[in-house]
C-alpha cells in the first residue's frame, strides 16, 4: 500500500499548489500593488480595484477555465483509450470558433443571461460539434477510435475552411476579433464570466466524480467494462454531456485553448497512475494551476502588452505532444 | 432438473445483412462445463458477446436463472456470469490488485469507497490463481501467461456463477496453457462456477468439459457428450476436413492428432 501512500501525498501537494497560485497570481502583474491599499477599506483606490475587479476574478476564471479542460480532456482520453483524445482533436475547438466567428460576422451584441452573444454562439458551436462526432459513432456498429479520431479531424479542418471563408468576407475590424478569439485568452473583467464558468465547470467535474469507477473500466476497453457491469452507452452518453458542457463553457469565455486538456492528464498520470479516483482530482487541481500560471505569464511577459494565453499553451503542448508520440511508439517497441 | 444459469432459446444475430448466428438453442446447468468448438467464423465469439450484452440486440429469448436478459440491468448481469476475452495482448498501467479490484464494480455504488469485504474477494481471486505475489506489479509489465491469470483472477472476483471465456489459452506456451487449465479446473470443482468456454483446442475441450457444442456458420450442428463428438464422421462434418485419432493413453479418451504434412500416408480411422 506504499503507491497510495504516494498518490495521496502528491494530491495533497496538488492541492497546496493550486491554493499558493490562487493566492500569489493576482499580485503578480504590471501594476505593483501594496499589501495595505489591497486590504483597505475603502474600495474606490485603484489597487483596490485592479486586485478584486480585474486580476482576482481572471485568476478564478483561468483557474476553472484550465481545470475543465483538464479533466474533460482526462475522460475522453480514458473513453477512446487513445492519449491524443481530447474534446479538441475531436473538433469541439472547431466548432465553438465557427459559432464565434458567425457571431461576429453578423454582429450580434445580445446579452443572455449576463453571457455575451459571441459566447454563447461559441457554446452552441462547441455542442454541435460534439453531438455530431458523437452521432456519427452511433452511425454504424462498430466504430473504432481511430476512426473516430479521424472524423475529429474531418470535422475540424471543414469547420476551419468554413471559418476561414467567413473571416475572407469579413471587413478588416471583424476579421481581426475573429482572428484574435481563435488565440484564445482569459481576458474577463468581473465577476461574470467566473459565474457563468462555475455551474458549467462545476456540474460537468461532479459528473465526472460520479463516474470515476466507470472511467477506470472504459479505460480497459469497452468490452470488459460492459462484462463488468458498466453499462456504457449511458455511462458515454453522460460523459460527452458533462464534457460539452464543461468545454463549451470554458471555449465560450476564453477562447480555443488548445493542449492542456491532453498535456495535464498525461503529466497527472505519469504521477499518480492510471487510477480515476486519484487522477480526476489530481488533473482538476493540476490544471486549474497550469492555466492560472501561463496566464500570469501571459499578462507580464511583453506587459503592457498581453500574449494571448492560447499562443502559450500551444507553444508548451506542441513539443508536448511530439514526445508523447515519440515516446509512446518507443515504449511499444520496446 | 432445477433452473439453468443460462437457457438460451432461438438466438439470432445479424451483422448488417449477414447472419451471424441463427436459431441457436443450448442451455448451460449450474457447475455444468460446456465448450463451444467450431471453424472459424462460425459466430462463437459473437454468442459469448450477445450473452453478456457486449452485443446487444440479437432475436431470441435469453435467461440467466430463470430471468430474461432483458429484464436484468448490466450491472445485475455482471453478478451473473463474468467474462475473459481473448488474450490478445492487451494490457493497462493498472497494478494488478487495482485491476482485479474493479472487478467488484457490479457490487458497487457511485461515489461508494471499497469494502472490506471486496478486498478479502480480491485477495481470494488473486490466491486462487496463484499471483498474489504480483498484485503491486503493473499489469503491463507481466508475461502474457501471467496476463491472462491476472484476467481470470478479475472474473473470478465478479463472483458470477457463470464463467465465459473466449479461448483462454490460444496465445500460450503449453506450461501455461497447462496452468489456465487447471486454475479454472479448480474454479469449477471447487466454487461450483458453471463454464461455457469458446476454445479451437478439440483435444482440451474434450479432456475439460462435459458437454461439448459445435457451431457452423451460426448454427449448432452438435451438442452432446464429448465422447460422442469425437466419432470421424461427426468431426469431419464441423470442420469440414477428416481427422487422424489416437487415445488418450490415461483417460483413454479419444483424441485428435495433428496430420502428417505428406498426406494420404498416414492411416485415417474411419477411411
Amino acid at each position: 500500500m506504499n503507491g497510495k501512500r504516494r498518490k495521496q501525498v502528491c494530491l495533497v501537494v496538488f492541492f497546496l499548489g493550486a491554493l499558493a497560485a490562487l493566492c500569489v497570481c493576482p499580485w503578480i502583474g504590471m501594476q505593483r500593488l501594496a499589501f495595505t491599499d489591497v486590504l483597505s477599506q475603502a474600495a474606490d483606490t485603484a489597487p483596490h480595484t485592479i486586485f478584486w475587479q480585474i486580476r482576482v476574478p481572471r485568476v478564478l476564471a483561468g483557474f476553472l477555465a484550465g481545470a475543465g479542460l483538464a479533466v474533460c480532456g482526462m475522460a475522453f482520453q480514458a473513453m477512446f483509450r487513445n492519449p491524443l483524445a481530447t474534446p479538441f482533436t475531436l473538433g469541439v475547438a472547431s466548432g465553438a470558433s465557427l459559432g464565434a466567428a458567425i457571431a461576429v460576422r453578423l454582429g450580434l451584441t445580445f446579452v443572455f443571461l449576463g453571457i455575451h452573444g459571441v459566447s454563447l454562439a461559441a457554446f452552441v458551436g462547441a455542442l454541435g460539434s460534439v453531438c455530431l462526432v458523437y452521432g456519427l459513432t452511433r452511425l454504424r456498429q462498430g466504430f473504432s477510435t481511430s476512426t473516430m479520431l479521424l472524423a475529429g479531424v474531418a470535422v475540424s479542418l471543414f469547420f476551419s475552411s468554413l471559418i476561414l471563408t467567413i473571416q475572407y468576407l469579413s471587413d478588416f475590424t471583424d476579421s481581426f476579433r475573429i482572428v484574435r478569439w481563435l488565440m484564445g485568452g482569459v481576458e474577463v473583467m468581473g465577476y461574470e464570466s467566473v459565474l457563468s464558468l462555475l455551474p458549467l465547470t462545476g456540474i460537468g467535474a461532479l459528473i465526472l466524480f460520479a463516474t470515476t469507477h466507470e472511467l477506470n473500466l472504459l479505460s480497459t476497453g469497452d468490452d470488459l467494462a460492459m462484462s463488468r457491469g458498466v453499462d456504457v452507452r449511458r455511462t458515454k452518453r453522460a460523459l460527452f454531456f458533462a464534457s460539452s458542457l464543461t468545454v463549451g463553457g470554458v471555449v465560450a469565455v476564453c477562447g480555443p485553448i488548445g493542449f492542456v486538456g491532453m498535456m495535464v492528464p498525461h503529466i497527472c498520470r505519469l504521477l499518480v497512475g492510471p487510477d480515476h479516483r486519484y487522477l480526476l482530482p489530481a488533473s482538476f487541481l493540476f490544471g486549474g494551476t497550469f492555466l492560472t500560471l501561463c496566464d500570469t505569464l501571459a499578462r507580464t511577459v511583453i506587459a503592457p502588452a498581453e500574449i494571448p494565453v492560447g499562443v502559450i499553451t500551444s507553444l508548451l503542448g506542441g513539443p508536448f505532444f511530439l514526445w508523447l508520440l515519440i515516446r509512446g511508439t518507443g515504449q511499444r517497441r520496446g | 432438473m432445477s433452473t439453468p444459469v443460462l437457457d438460451v432459446r432461438g438466438l439470432s444475430y445479424d451483422i448488417g445483412a449477414t447472419p451471424i448466428l441463427r436459431d441457436v438453442s443450448f442451455s448451460v446447468a449450474a457447475g455444468d462445463y460446456v465448450s463451444v468448438i467450431g471453424p472459424n467464423g462460425a459466430g462463437k465469439t459473437t454468442l459469448l458477446k450477445c450473452l453478456n450484452r457486449i452485443l446487444p440486440g440479437g432475436r431470441g429469448e435469453i435467461a440467466v436463472r430463470g430471468r430474461p436478459l432483458k429484464d436484468c440491468s448490466q450491472a445485475e448481469l455482471a453478478q451473473e456470469m463474468a467474462y475473459v476475452p481473448q488474450a490478445e495482448g492487451r494490457h493497462f498501467d493498472f497494478t494488478v490488485f487495482e485491476f482485479v479490484l474493479m472487478a467488484r464494480y457490479p457490487y458497487l455504488s457511485p461515489f461508494s469507497a471499497v469494502k472490506p469485504d471486496d478486498v478479502a474477494v480480491v485477495w481470494h481471486a488473486l490466491e486462487t490463481t496463484g499471483i498474489r505475489g504480483f498484485s503491486e506489479r503493473i499489469h503491463g509489465t507481466l508475461s502474457g501467461g501471467e496476463r491472462q491469470k491476472v484476467f481470470i483472477a478479475a472474473a473470478i472476483a465478479q463472483r458470477a456463477p457463470l464463467l465465459l471465456l473466449d479461448e483462454a489459452t490460444t496465445f500460450l506456451d503449453p506450461y501455461h496453457e497447462q496452468e489456465i487449465l487447471d486454475i479454472l479446473h479448480r474454479v469449477h470443482q471447487e466454487e461450483g462456477v458453471a463454464v461455457l468456454s469458446v476454445t479451437h483446442d478439440i483435444n482440451s475441450a474434450v479432456l475439460t468439459s462435459d458437454r461439448v457444442i459445435a457451431l457452423r456458420m451460426g448454427e449448432i450442428v452438435f451438442a452432446g457428450a464429448p465422447g460422442e463428438l469425437m466419432e470421424p464422421g461427426t468431426l469431419q462434418s464441423i470442420f469440414g476436413k477428416p481427422f487422424t485419432f489416437t487415445h488418450h493413453p490415461v483417460t483413454q479418451q479419444r483424441m485428435v492428432l495433428p496430420d502428417a504434412l505428406n498426406a494420404g500416408q498416414g492411416k485415417r480411422e474411419g477411411e
